[in-house]
């Protein structure tokens, strides 16, 4: 533990055992079995057996959690101890001699085995745990075969559900307490707890209160019987018909680990693969049951060509021809300027670099952006000093300054909360309203829209108070879309010349990392370089680059809506439901000429669209994708995609050869092997060294060098309910070749950021916070089948109780709404995270809201509210 | 000449019946609190050593050195906490309900004390949920001690501050754990938890906390007022001082009885119960509580002496004596202490969980003639899951006592009635069989 450690009278009761952390430990002498074992002090017996080859049977110990001693079943002899002892609880010591095989030990395991089967349905064949049952495996390697038991078992009504995704069996039920610990301890979510006693314990919620924890899911993994079962999962497969491959999740920017399942080519199910530097085996839910959409119903399939009113189902080479004729036309008639480029932040970092390497070295135009004026400028996220998830742990401070982490980045609010909670780093909320993390946090500030230096001050003073050798991580992120991003930066700008700050990304789409890094950025090109200092090399391989900087996101739409602009290619994009700003993304699509539609669905913006091509989506394509730390790690196909689509960076080269430039690449790794060489940040990370590492590595290789690791293929990556553990195609202990030196200097943040002049209040007015939330409108919940019923479509103008009843309404009364841009009308109601004098607005919402009201070039958006007559 | 009661911590309550519980009667006629100005003049140091030589043992079952207790505290590790255990549950145990409801200024001025001696500064008293009265009238003592400046800060000008909670359970008999204590103290289920860290070390908020029970608490103004060596100089052997047992069941005066440690059975059973009911003789009877193991006729002559219980295989525990005559049928009384435990089991542990209602149910069909013939075997069998070796002091495959002490009546029966209650069982299912072939 740190010196800054949460003092322990605030840790919840029965879980006060530190995590042990292996590192600077010393080691002791343990005799396990009879074989002498090094292993750290203080470890937990059953962990140090563990690593040492001996498994010690057990239902209630998870690696993640902290000891509870439920189960009984990893009872081990321990010499000069009376009696036996739970190896889940006990701290090894040196000189420690432990016998897990000896017969008390035997027949503690028969017995405890016993008693967990007297009351357990034994209904295997009908339960989504039968084949993959730590109570059917630990049964049959440890238990007795046979039962004395000859009562009546006991009786629940079953399976009832616990929340909209998970079912509770409470007979199957062994009272092993992962669930509600994971809710309370990881998740931070005590929405379940054991009720009743003795032979009667079972799981409850609050009476008319679900489980809705964003992270459910991670209790029915975790779930060492079939008594947590998925809505999305149930009944859909036998275990041993899956097959699975390990990916990473592109539902956010965290880049969970995850094993995708599939059977019969169509996906069933996402788990959590313990990554020790990013997701710690967890998944959100969103992530999770995500993988429904790809078998959306209402994906495009086939290439489309606008032939009057509607897209008709064309011939690639049809499309691919159209598409190339009409940008080569704009480009030859109004110049390279005259295309813009948007998206491109959810593919894979191969469709970007692709994407990017068409838009900038064949059509040559600067005019290209994967953000949509939700996020930071690409020069503040290119150039800032960076920090890993990991360095959350041993920070000195972490200060939030971006959205709600726990609605745009599910599992890295986890990371945060663990950094906080357990290991006792302050977390310092900067905010204009609570969110998942302020309970969390040892300090909260709070400050208007747009007005943070009052803030910043303080956030300096209280971590001039805090000593420690780590460094202050700053998670910075675009904390609401209805003011610019100025302040946010100027904030950040001060603490990194204070106090050293290192920055954490808190962009949210699924890929945007990669995309940036792979030059979809106006001024930049591929591996963190700018135009200017990487025009030399880049045009070595791809013959040319753009002249002159270009527009961001705002700027293109400005441009095609004043009609310099005259074709746009939207990459994975819907302007109507993405960007901030709907009139001028309605405006801009109206004015253009040509607009090329690359996508998976037939969105608002693709009605516009003349060309639409298909392209293949998460868990159809290989490829890599980066994530908020900067990890590049490894995509996997699982399934054979329908129809007829492409991947993203077949597509940019098709179209490229069109255009005259033959790329000359066939295969996703030779496109690798192309951005190893060409994108300067990527130095050394190619695709032979994506294979073999085991949690990806982040860039610049020559900074993280130490942090790669490679683990030994295993056979199967263990079973679910335990970690899962990486794994990786190669055998091997190698070591990372050092990497080249980056072939041009890598861009760095001047951290010049002039503060934006505040804007005044009015009195009569509610200044609005707009940010996402975890589930909306967006396709991953609107096309999950599971997830959509989970979400609110409609868009809700939340405030404080006070504003409420100054405007004199009730709850849920539509009232009109209006900005210096729009009047919209909208429900009211009341919420407590909410302070006096703002309002929130959720931006993943369908109908008139966030989006009508803001205008991009006004410092804040103020609304009045008034009531309908 | 028959055993008499020696009265300390019941005295003033058996002398003033009508207001003893009041703070007038308690500190004009007992003295009340005058051992907490005397305390305050003396170091915490010299407290715990004067309890030490007292060799007070805790009066809630395990019998531990109560200065010995106290002193494992960490040095200059604070804040610290008192929580005194008044959640009395134990079936058949009711002295500190008594002493809850007649005296609670004597555990009032008890808990200052040993909060002072241990330097906390928030003392907490945890109520059973069920004793209403009790409730109200150690509500009104603290509320009297905050008034007249023996709570609350700087206590009787001494520079001592101490807060004192009284907080009332919500009906579960594993609160009266210790650690089962802190966790509902905390607001959490009353499951106890994994030891160690003992509560000395980490206890209430991972805070040091020293856990006594009411009976002890009640004791040490009396060891304080009248020294260690005058306490010791009472009991037997390491059993020094006297005690309140509990005497119920086939007896002809149920009730508390203060005595010195030393008595024998005989002593307390016949000559202060009043010997067994109605001229029958004496079957069993149960020492220490339900989860004590049971003593017979030929144990009566025994001194209470709780190192003395223990070479006989049980505890003097709660001190709670349930005396069965010879009409009880043993197997009866097992089934009803089984179901108490199947009941009040918390659930964490999954032998204690699981095999507590087992045993009920395989003890209801041996006492009411339903038994197979090897009933008590595989009790002793898969017994041995949740007591290894099902004997005493037992083997344990569970966090707290909770677990094995559902087996003592097993063990009993099994010591003293096993060849009777295998022959009967398998008498009980040859006359099942005889009544299927007839009515075929």
């Amino acid at each position: 533990m740190s010196a800054n450690a949460v003092p322990m009278s605030q840790w919840p009761s029965d879980h006060r055992y530190t995590i042990p952390v292996a590192g600077d430990q010393d080691m002791v002498t343990v005799t396990i079995d009879d074989k002498v074992v090094q292993v750290p002090r203080g470890q937990l017996l059953i962990a140090a057996a563990q690593e040492h080859g001996t498994y010690i049977p057990r239902f209630c110990w998870h690696e993640r959690m902290k000891p509870v001693g439920m189960c009984r079943m990893c009872l081990v002899e321990v010499e000069g101890m009376r009696g036996l002892q739970i190896s889940c609880a006990t701290p090894v010591v040196d000189g420690m001699v432990v016998r897990t095989e000896s017969a008390p030990v035997k027949a503690a395991q028969d017995g405890v085995l016993e008693m967990l089967l007297i009351n357990h349905p034994l209904d295997c064949p009908v339960c989504d745990r039968g084949g993959e049952c730590p109570l059917q495996d630990q049964t049959l390697a440890f238990g007795p075969g046979e039962s004395r038991y000859v009562e009546e078992k006991r009786h629940f009504a079953k399976p009832i559900p616990i929340s909209d995704l998970v079912m509770l069996d409470r007979e199957r039920c062994i009272q092993c307490g992962r669930c509600t610990r994971f809710a309370a301890e990881i998740a931070g979510d005590a929405l379940i707890d054991f009720g009743g006693r003795g032979g009667h314990t079972e799981v409850i919620t609050y009476p008319d209160e679900p489980f809705s924890s964003y992270f459910s899911g991670n209790t029915v993994q975790i779930c060492p019987v079939g008594a947590l079962t998925a809505k999305p999962y149930r009944f859909r497969a036998r275990p041993w018909d899956l097959d699975s491959v390990e990916t990473s999740c592109q539902a956010c920017a965290v880049g969970c680990r995850g094993a995708l399942d599939s059977t019969s080519n169509r996906l069933v199910r996402l788990l959590g693969v313990d990554s020790e530097p990013v997701n710690h085996g967890w998944l959100c839910d969103k992530g999770r049951y995500g993988y429904e959409w790809v078998h959306s119903e209402a994906r495009v399939r086939a290439p489309g060509l606008r032939r009057g009113m509607e897209l008709e189902v064309t011939s690639w080479p049809q499309a691919l021809d159209a598409a190339a004729a009409a940008l080569r036309r704009v480009r030859d008639e109004h110049g390279p300027g005259a295309i813009g480029v948007l998206g491109g932040a959810r593919g894979t970092n191969e469709d970007a670099y692709a994407w990017a390497r068409f838009a900038k070295g064949v059509l040559r135009t600067d005019n290209v952006d994967a953000q949509l004026a939700d996020g930071l400028p690409a020069d503040v996220v290119l150039g800032m000093p960076r920090a890993t998830i990991a360095d959350l742990d041993r920070a000195r401070a972490i200060v939030l300054l971006g959205p709600d982490l726990k609605e745009e980045l599910p599992v890295l609010a986890l990371r945060v909360r663990r950094a906080a909670v357990d290991l006792g780093v302050p977390l310092i909320d900067v905010a204009a309203r609570d969110h998942g993390l302020t309970s969390s946090a040892a300090h909260v500030i709070r400050h208007a829209p747009g007005v943070v230096q009052e803030a910043v001050d303080q956030v300096a003073s209280i971590i001039d108070g805090i000593t420690g050798d780590g460094p202050v991580v700053v998670v910075l992120g675009r904390p609401s879309v209805a003011e610019p991003a100025a302040a946010t930066i100027h904030a950040a700008s001060q603490l990194a010349k204070s106090h050293g700050a290192r920055f954490l990304s808190a962009l949210r789409r699924g890929n945007v990392h990669g995309a940036l890094d792979l030059g979809l950025a106006p001024g930049f090109l591929p591996g963190r370089v700018s135009l200017d200092a990487g025009r030399d090399h880049l045009s070595a391989t791809w013959g040319g680059t753009p002249d002159a900087t270009g527009f961001d996101a705002t700027g293109i739409l400005r441009a095609a809506a004043n009609g310099t602009i005259k074709a746009l290619v939207l990459v994975g994009c819907d302007l109507l439901t993405d960007f901030p700003d709907r009139a001028l993304a309605r405006e801009a699509l109206s004015a253009v000429e040509r607009v090329v539609c690359v996508g998976a669905f037939p969105d608002d913006s693709a009605e516009r669209a003349d060309v639409f091509l298909p392209t293949g989506v998460w868990g159809e394509q290989a490829g890599t994708t980066t994530n908020l730390e900067g990890r590049v790690s490894v995509l996997r196909r699982k399934i054979t995609p329908e129809g007829r689509t492409m991947e993203g960076w077949r597509i940019a080269a098709e179209l490229a050869a069109r255009l005259g430039s033959d790329w000359d690449l066939e295969t996703v790794e030779e496109v690798q092997d192309e951005i190893a060489q060409a994108a300067p940040a990527f130095a050394g990370v190619d695709a032979a060294l994506l294979r073999r590492a085991r949690d990806g590595v982040v860039l610049p290789l020559a900074d993280h060098l130490d942090e790669v690791t490679f683990v030994p293929a295993t056979p199967g990556a263990g079973v679910s309910w335990e970690p899962l553990r990486p794994a990786a195609d190669e055998v091997g202990n190698g070591e990372v070749a050092a990497p080249p030196a980056p072939a041009v200097a890598l861009h760095t943040w001047s951290m010049e950021a002039p503060a934006p002049a505040a804007a005044p209040r009015d009195s009569y007015a509610l200044r609005v916070i707009a940010a996402r939330t975890l589930y909306g409108n967006d396709r991953v919940t609107s096309e999950s089948p599971s997830l959509a019923r989970l979400a609110t479509s409609d868009a809700r103008l939340l405030v404080s109780a006070r504003d409420r009843d100054r405007i004199g309404v009730e709850d849920g009364t539509v009232v009109r709404v209006t900005s210096p841009r729009a009047s919209v009308e909208l429900p009211i109601h009341v919420d407590r995270s909410t302070p006096e004098g703002f309002a929130f607005l959720a931006t993943n919402r369908d109908g008139a809201g966030a989006s009508d009201l803001i205008d991009l070039d006004a410092p804040v958006t103020d609304v009045r509210v008034e009531t309908l007559s | 000449m028959a055993a008499q009661e020696t009265r300390v911590v019941t005295k003033f309550l058996r002398e003033r019946t009508d207001d003893s519980w009041t703070f007038d009667a308690a500190r004009t006629h007992n003295k009340a609190y005058s051992a907490l100005e005397k305390a305050m003049g003396m170091e915490p140091a010299a407290l715990i050593d004067e309890v030490t030589k007292s060799g007070l043992r805790g009066r809630g079952g395990a019998g531990f050195g109560t200065g010995q207790k106290w002193s494992f505290l960490p040095k200059d590790v604070f804040p610290r906490y008192l929580a005194v255990n008044a959640d009395e549950g134990e079936p058949a145990t009711f002295k500190d309900h008594m002493l809850i409801e007649k005296d609670p200024h004597q555990i009032v001025e008890g808990s200052i004390i040993t909060s002072y001696a241990i330097q906390a500064h928030h003392a907490f008293i945890y109520l059973r949920g069920e004793f209403a009265l009790g409730a109200d009238r150690l509500q009104a003592a603290v509320d009297d001690a905050y008034a007249n400046g023996f709570l609350g800060k700087n206590i009787l000008g001494s520079g001592y501050d101490l807060d004192l909670i009284v907080h009332r359970g919500a009906g579960c008999y594993i609160a009266g754990d210790e650690t089962g204590l802190l966790s509902s103290l905390e607001g959490e289920r009353a499951m106890p938890r994994i030891k160690p860290p003992f509560p000395a070390v980490q206890g209430l908020y991972a805070a040091p906390t020293i856990v006594n029970n009411v009976e002890t608490m009640s004791t040490v103004p009396h060891i304080v007022r009248e020294g260690g060596e005058w306490y010791a100089g009472m009991g037997v052997n390491k059993s020094t001082g006297t005690r309140i047992f509990s005497v119920s069941g086939n007896v002809e005066r149920p009730g508390n009885y203060e005595i010195e440690l030393g008595v024998t059975f005989r002593e307390l059973i016949d000559d202060l119960a009043g010997g067994v009911s109605g001229g029958k003789k004496l079957g069993f009877f149960i020492p220490g509580g339900a989860s004590s193991p049971w003593l017979r006729a030929e144990h009566l002559d025994e001194p209470l002496d709780m190192d003395r219980a223990a070479e006989l295989g049980t505890m003097l525990g709660s001190g709670a004596i349930m005396v069965f005559d010879e009409t009880i049928d043993p197997v009866l009384v097992a089934w009803r202490i089984a179901k108490f435990f199947a009941h009040e089991s918390c659930g964490k542990c999954t032998p204690c969980r699981e095999g507590s209602g087992w045993l009920e149910k395989v003890l209801y069909r041996m006492a009411n003639g339903l038994g197979r013939p090897d009933d008590l075997d595989l009790l002793m069998g898969f017994g041995n899951t949740i007591s290894p070796g099902v004997t005493w002091p037992p083997g344990m495959t569970t966090i707290c006592q909770l677990g094995p002490s559902t087996m003592s009546p097993t063990l009993s029966l099994n010591k003293y009635w096993g060849e009777e209650i295998r022959a009967r069982l398998a008498k009980d299912a040859d006359r099942r069989t005889t009544l299927q072939v007839a009515s075929a």
